[in-house]
């Protein structure tokens, strides 16, 4: 069996747009805006001021605590102020605005092209460096990458599995990545396994990416230890509990976090930052992201650094389509509508998904009917049907007891509804609610 | 940017699944079942269907506009399978108005008293069915023969069905019966007298397995329905019978078939988990053949469906296994 066990859905994966498109790089823009706050946890505390002259790569913010990240700059030039700016679903975000003034790097930084395979850094100083360049899940949760690697008290890793599922529709970052970068993908592996001190690593990738597994297994197969495995497509393979599931077999319990079972899961992306970080020094700056669908003109994968104006990424792209109604940050699924985009690239944005107007209404909901597959189709074996009539009903209680803090919010209900029920926007309301009164509790008893 | 775009949460996809969509795969489920019938039965099967459906899409839509005062949902299909469905559990030469009066129960007091389609606890059309059953017992079991295609409707030769020479079998113990049952082929590809839809067994077995290859319903009801009842058979074999003679009669005669795919699968009044689908046709396929059994009447599907449908609420307190649950 090559996939998860429980629920699961198959949208149509529409990667053809953008698949296999080299990526591109976005040109400098001339002003930047560098948000603080990249990644999950504390915001970044910035240590430059106001006409301060910085170069590429050199850190710009420190991690506010430990689960934070580092922030570095993108460009080199002037920082103009330390603000605010509005983001694409319109929250204020702390941020730090430079006039960029051209690409000169910082010293330390191995600009060569040439890939360094030997490491010979002790477990410490991989994860010293990691931490340093700010690293984080590139995936779509933007979880501090350093805090995966050092393992609470008690627990310890087994298995390193790598997350090359990409099973969101229409994004094709990932797979673009395997197959430009795949040498430095498993060197980076190796130096994550070294830095957990392990000797198992595993490598998912979904089978409608049959040159990205070739690809990684003719670099695997000489190495002891890594082994490819290629997944059956199914939709949320790519979410850290299923992806556990389907390639060690092992699942997550309810609340925990994968070290449970031994397994630190790491997105292919965030791999060749750990190799970027560990042999060139080069902090995260940058990130690919997928620009596509239907209507957009040149659908792609472009490596944009952070602070880059979306707008411009949206102009190497082919513009803004006519037909466009919804603009989304991320994938189909779990991908948040932005309201617009004029806001700078981040670690966060995996893609740019243009939808036509027909595409992006929603139809009417009707009745119920039970037909129960929102319960079959729930990869966390919940019952949504029964989670959205109690957040509808606000019996928050039961929803508690129907474990809502499970739901990994992936939408399969949502998707497969054939009443169009808004079951998803239900229960992630009630999720919302039961968590302020499980966090009330907590805070009481203490 | 001048532009005004939909912001709505994720996801931002949809499977294309509709109510709409069920209802007629059902509805094309029942199809090959129907020409059987139409071919057996001749006008009778046509002209009690057309009222059945008509009624009840008709009275769904007076009593959504007019008492409960809301839209109107008639287009999403499930009135006409309702009726069609009502249709099927009927002799196909009931008189006119008795089908009316079905319809009315049907989608009245079954369906729309509780609001409409998703909130019924009960399947309407066995509701109209059991309702004109103890209302009218001896029309409801004046059973025609079916004699092939021909165009009386009410005065066609009548006569027993298989199921009431099993049941004397079983009952009486009166193994000379054996000779009145028809063959197992005949029972098989529905030349026996019946309810309009429940005769061909081949027919219904068909239409089922196109639900659970579209994915419409799931193997759990049929199979534990049908899987409960053989078992059953098996062991309470009456003399003059062989084991599989009496599991075949078993299966292929009465509602059994369409019970077990069409009637008992309604998504409403069904469970909503696996486990709970497997216990609610355990539990259908046990009435069923206690009624046939011991019972006082012949045929007991409705009843065994109407009673398990009550227990639905209860059997949905079983929940799914979840994420988590499984460890090996």
């Amino acid at each position: 069996m090559s996939t998860f066990r429980i629920g699961g859905v198959h949208p149509h994966d529409n990667k053809v747009y953008s698949a296999h498109q080299p990526i591109t790089a976005c040109p400098l823009p001339k002003n930047a805006i560098i948000p603080l706050v990249q990644h999950i946890g504390a915001p970044a505390q910035p240590i430059v001021e106001k006409g301060d002259k910085v170069r590429v790569g050199q850190l710009i913010a420190k991690a506010g605590g430990f689960v934070s990240a580092n922030v570095h700059a993108p460009f080199s030039g002037i920082i103009t102020k330390i603000d605010t700016f509005v983001d694409g679903w319109g929250m204020r975000t702390p941020a730090i605005f430079m006039d960029v003034e051209g690409d000169l790097w910082d010293d330390t930084i191995d600009r060569t092209p040439d890939i360094v395979h030997e490491f010979m850094l002790d477990p410490k100083e991989i994860i010293d460096r990691i931490t340093a360049a700010g690293i984080v899940g590139l995936g779509g949760a933007c979880f501090p990458t350093h805090v995966k690697l050092l393992p609470p008290p008690g627990k310890t890793a087994e298995v390193l599995v790598v997350n090359g599922v990409e099973c969101e529709p229409y994004l094709t970052c990932d797979h673009q990545l395997m197959l430009e970068h795949s040498e430095e993908i498993v060197i980076g592996i190796q130096i994550l396994m070294r830095a957990l001190g392990i000797k198992r690593a595993i490598i998912g990738i979904e089978k409608n990416k049959p040159d990205a597994i070739a690809k990684m297994q003719a670099l695997c197969s000489r190495l002891l230890g890594i082994q490819v495995l290629p997944l059956d497509l199914k939709y949320p393979q790519g979410g850290e509990k299923q992806l556990i599931d389907a390639c060690i077999g092992r699942q997550v319990p309810s609340g925990a976090l994968p070290i449970e079972v031994g397994a630190v899961v790491d997105n292919v992306a965030t791999v060749y930052a750990v190799y970027e970080a560990v042999q060139k020094r080069k902090p995260l700056i940058s990130r690919v992201m997928t620009v596509t669908g239907k209507s957009v003109a040149q659908p792609g994968n472009y490596e944009v650094r952070f602070g880059t104006p979306l707008t411009d990424v949206v102009a190497l792209a082919g513009g803004i389509p006519e037909d466009t109604g919804k603009i989304i940050s991320g994938g189909l699924l779990m991908g948040r509508a932005m309201n617009n985009i004029d806001m700078p690239a981040n670690k966060r944005v995996s893609g740019l998904l243009f939808m036509s107007e027909n595409e992006s209404r929603r139809v009417e909901p009707e009745n119920c009917i039970r037909c129960a597959k929102c319960v079959s189709a729930c990869p966390m074996g919940l019952e949504p049907y029964l989670l959205s009539r109690q957040s509808e009903l606000q019996l928050w209680d039961e929803m508690e007891a129907h474990a809502v803090m499970d739901c990994i919010e992936c939408g399969c209900c949502q998707f497969t509804c054939p009443s169009h029920r808004p079951l998803l926007d239900y229960v992630r309301m009630g999720k919302a609610k039961v968590g302020g009164i499980i966090r009330a509790r907590q805070a009481a008893a203490k | 940017m001048n532009m005004k775009l939909i912001v709505s949460p994720a996801p931002h996809a949809h499977s294309g699944d509709s109510v709409r969509r069920n209802m007629l795969l059902v509805i094309l489920a029942l199809l090959p079942a129907y020409a059987v019938s139409v071919a057996a039965f001749g006008w009778g099967a046509i002209i009690t269907t057309a009222i059945s459906i008509v009624a009840c899409v008709g009275f769904e839509w007076l009593i959504a506009k007019f008492i409960l005062k809301q839209q109107p949902t008639i287009g999403d299909c499930s009135a006409i399978l309702t009726g069609l469905l009502l249709a099927f559990n009927l002799p196909c030469n009931l008189p006119w108005w008795i089908v009316v009066i079905g319809a009315l129960v049907a989608i009245g007091v079954g369906k729309m008293t509780f609001g409409g389609l998703g909130q019924n606890p009960f399947n309407p059309a066995l509701v109209g069915r059991v309702f004109l059953l103890i209302s009218f017992p001896v029309q409801m079991t004046t059973w025609p023969r079916p004699l092939g295609f021909h165009t009386q409707y009410i005065d066609a030769a009548t006569g027993a069905t298989p199921l009431a020479a099993l049941k004397q079998i079983v009952k009486a113990g009166d193994s000379s019966l054996v000779s009145q049952l028809p063959s197992l082929w005949d029972s098989f590809i529905g030349m026996m007298g019946g309810s309009l839809g429940e005769v061909c067994a081949l027919a219904l077995l068909l239409g089922g397995l196109l639900l659970i290859f579209t994915r419409v319903i799931t193997w759990h009801i049929p199979v534990s329905i049908l899987a409960t009842m053989a078992i059953f058979a098996w062991i309470s074999t009456p003399e003059g019978l062989c084991g599989h003679q009496y599991i075949c009669y078993t299966l292929l005669t009465g509602g059994a078939m369409l019970g077990a795919f069409f009637m008992a699968t309604d998504y409403v009044t069904s469970p909503m988990t696996s486990w709970g689908k497997v216990i609610f046709g355990i539990g259908i396929g046990l009435i069923v053949m206690i009624i046939r059994t011991w019972g006082a009447y012949p045929e007991g599907m409705s009843f065994a469906i109407l009673i398990m449908n009550a227990c639905v609420p209860l059997l949905n307190k079983i929940r799914p296994k979840r994420f988590g649950e499984i460890t090996k």
